[in-house]
């Protein structure tokens, strides 16, 4: 068995950055949506009161999650969809592929889902003589480069037109070194269609799933999901559990903050409501847990399955726009990532809650007011409580810790460090023992500190 | 008469003693009757943000028995502030003396314009300013409005600065982007700290800014490290000493009708 180590994000990050240029490049492309954000929230008057709403409306479909489940489940299946529920990543695969093997199944066209991202059902049902074609153009694009998402909007927002160009010169025979966008969008275009025409069933995620109606909504761009369900009889829609909503009136909420906060656009181009198999077809809904309850469970982290997956907190996160969604090696990078993995599976993901300058912009964002960046750093205790940080690191704050609660001890280590700060050699100072100073010069070392000019001061003064 | 105590964070009172100067002289301007509680040392926030909980309890417990008497609690920097205010709670929770002492910490242009009444400062500051927003300051202390959050704007470091005489606060293209210090982010995620700190100090040059100023040294102390490595033509300065009147290092005053012409 291969055992997989924890891969650190300081580390991927460092090579990301490495390329200064590109990493400028990413940086603009993701604060350019941001902005676009900004000005679409700002059309908006009633903005922080759908906020405030839509946090509410989550919170209080947790507290009674599995009420509302079971309502769904019973107005879906009255509607004539056959529901499935899934423990985990293997479970919901398995679910998905005796479905398919049922109906003789061998090529399936998907259209955006970060769960079956989540559960590798691609690779899975490729090994059993599936092919899956991801129809969402970004999607696509990684599919082909045989790399995962890099963001859950915008997955193919790392990659730059030239590459695009170069990828579909390979795939698609389009012209060598061509980089115009409408070309190269026309010629996807062409591609799918076929992929659409021969698929023989059609598989999609869940933006919102409503209890009363047993209904479900899919918001895409590209239209790409209602004709991957359209052109054939079989629909499988692949949910984690956390995408309910209570009623149909909710969604306008959710529907209005989500494609503002993703792209900046008013709504999304297809909101596609489904409710019920079509005529003479077969609709399945697999709900999935996969980590979901455990999260559900904790007092600390419940919040973070309000999360409407608008991607928000990721082009606001400085360190993401800076370090690239690859960077947190997990199906969903950034401050939402850096929650919903670790607070699985802490050992794997350790690094992710420290890849945070905690500045706070992505709780300012939040459509649903996650508390991302304090959830982040109680996870950064729940780390250091399961002794994940670094021995180095311990002993570190354990010190300085012991100093601190000394203030005698205190004043007297600062003039010692300072003093010897100030006679050191610069190489002694700066070598690769010391991160601080490989870009950026030491604070300076004062010959005095303030509460020893403060003393002074306060001498004259009664003097 | 108020009594005041003073705060004045570790590593202010170790590398930036002047900045701490600054402030005394700032609140006596005001009137204010200040002291310095000799036992202070720290908030705890270096090893509160690194997950350290159970190392950082005793150093907020010193804290808190240190600052407990006096009527104010003012600190010349917003994330020590923002430790004490947003923080502490997971040590003491309802404490009637942490809740006492939550309620009277302020962050000084914060003391200044909440607590004092301020609206302007007087002085003479004649240079083009960038004002970097420090992030707990912003959004946990919520000293000015953040760029994500649709509601009026307002600093109250901005309200203060703005009505010194010959200023000119430049305008930033991203008004509020973190500088990337972060505490042990800075060590830890060395490569995209220093890269935040360059884009933040690269967006000041580009406003044509002649002093960056904060009202947190430690993001000060991040971006100053970066600048004279890099030997940038950029004068650092916290909101304390320009608004205590110090000299601007190295830098030659202009009008401001000359800046803008
Ligand atoms: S955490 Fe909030 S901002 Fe981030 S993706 Fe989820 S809903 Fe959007």
């Amino acid at each position: 068995m291969q055992v997989s180590l924890p891969i650190t994000h300081p580390e991927s990050a460092a090579e990301f950055t490495a390329n200064e240029s590109r990493a400028h490049w990413h940086d603009q492309a993701l604060w350019f949506v941001r902005v676009k954000r900004d000005r679409a929230a700002r059309t908006l008057n009633e903005w922080e009161a759908l906020r405030a709403l839509a946090s509410q409306i989550k919170s209080h479909t947790m507290s009674r999650l599995g009420d509302y489940l079971e309502q769904f489940e019973a107005q879906a299946t009255r509607r004539g969809a056959i529901v499935h529920w899934a423990r985990n990543a293997d479970e919901h695969n398995q679910i998905v592929l005796d479905i398919l093997k049922k109906h003789n199944v061998h090529r399936v066209a998907k259209s955006k889902s970060m769960l079956t991202e989540e559960c590798h059902l691609n690779p899975f049902l490729e090994q059993h003589d599936v092919t899956v074609v991801d129809t969402d153009l970004g999607e696509w694009i990684v599919q082909l480069r045989q790399e995962p998402p890099s963001h859950i909007v915008m997955p193919a927002i790392h990659i730059k037109k030239e590459e695009v160009g170069a990828l579909f010169h390979k795939h698609l025979n389009t012209e060598a070194g061509a980089t115009d966008a409408t070309y190269l969008a026309y010629a996807a275009r062409q591609k799918l269609r076929d992929v659409f025409l021969a698929a023989e069933a059609g598989i999609t995620g869940v933006n919102f799933a409503i209890a009363e109606t047993g209904g479900f909504v899919v918001c895409t761009n590209e239209g790409n999901a209602d004709l991957g369900v359209s052109l054939n009889k079989l629909h499988i829609a692949c949910m984690g559990i956390e995408k309910l909503i209570p009623r149909a009136s909710d969604l306008g909420v959710f529907l209005r903050l989500l494609g503002r906060s993703a792209t900046g656009q008013p709504i999304t181009a297809y909101s596609s409501h489904f409710h019920g198999p079509i005529p003479g077809g077969e609709l399945h809904i697999v709900l999935v847990d996969n980590g979901r309850s455990q999260i559900l469970d904790s007092d600390e982290f419940r919040g973070a399955l309000k999360c409407i997956r608008c991607g928000a907190c990721m082009n606001t996160c400085p360190v993401y726009r800076r370090s690239g969604g690859h960077s947190y090696h997990s199906t969903i990078p950034g401050p939402i990532g850096s929650i919903l993995h670790p607070a699985r599976d802490a050992a794997q993901h350790a690094t992710l809650p420290f890849a945070c300058s905690l500045c706070a912009s992505c709780t300012d964002v939040c459509p649903v007011k996650i508390n991302l960046h304090e959830q982040l750093l109680i996870l950064r205790s729940v780390i250091a409580g399961r002794k994940l940080l670094s021995g180095s690191k311990r002993l570190a704050m354990r010190l300085t810790s012991f100093v601190f609660q000394r203030p005698r001890l205190y004043a007297f280590l600062g003039g010692v460090g300072r003093r010897v700060m100030s006679i050191m050699p610069r190489w002694l100072v700066y070598n690769r023992f010391n991160p601080w100073g490989r870009q950026r010069e030491m604070p300076p070392t004062p010959r005095q500190s303030f509460r020893e000019l403060y003393r002074q001061r306060r001498g004259k003064d009664r003097a | 008469m108020p009594r005041v105590g003073l705060f004045i964070p570790c590593y202010i009172d170790q590398l930036y003693p002047d900045v701490g100067l600054a402030t005394v002289e700032v609140l006596e301007r005001c009137g204010q009757q200040v002291e310095f509680p000799e036992q202070q040392t720290c908030c705890g926030q270096p090893m509160a943000n690194t997950g350290c909980t159970a190392d950082a309890r005793p150093v907020a417990e010193l804290f808190v028995r240190t600052f407990a008497p006096y009527d104010y609690v003012v600190c010349p920097s917003g994330s020590c502030v923002a430790m004490v205010r947003q923080h502490y709670h997971e040590f003491f929770h309802d404490d009637p003396t942490y809740l006492a002492l939550r309620k009277k910490t302020f962050e000084l242009t914060e003391y200044l314009v909440d607590v004092l009444g301020l609206t302007g400062w007087q002085g003479r500051f004649p240079y083009r300013v960038g004002l970097h927003q420090s992030c707990h300051g912003l959004r946990e202390l919520r000293l000015a409005s953040s760029s994500e959050v649709v509601g009026p704007s307002y600093s109250k470091t901005r309200q203060l600065l703005g009505s010194l005489d010959g200023i000119e606060i430049v305008t930033l293209e991203r008004p509020d982007e973190c500088c990337g210090f972060g505490g042990t982010f800075s060590v830890n995620e060395e490569a995209v700290s220093c890269m935040m700190g360059l884009d933040r100090i690269a967006d000041h040059q580009r406003a044509t800014a002649q002093v960056l100023t904060a009202v947190d040294m430690s993001c000060l102390m991040h971006l100053e490290g970066l600048i004279r490595r890099q030997r940038t033509p950029l004068a650092v300065m916290h909101v304390a000493q320009i608004l205590a009147g110090r000299a601007v290092p190295n830098v030659t005053a202009t009008t401001a009708a000359g800046a803008n012409g």
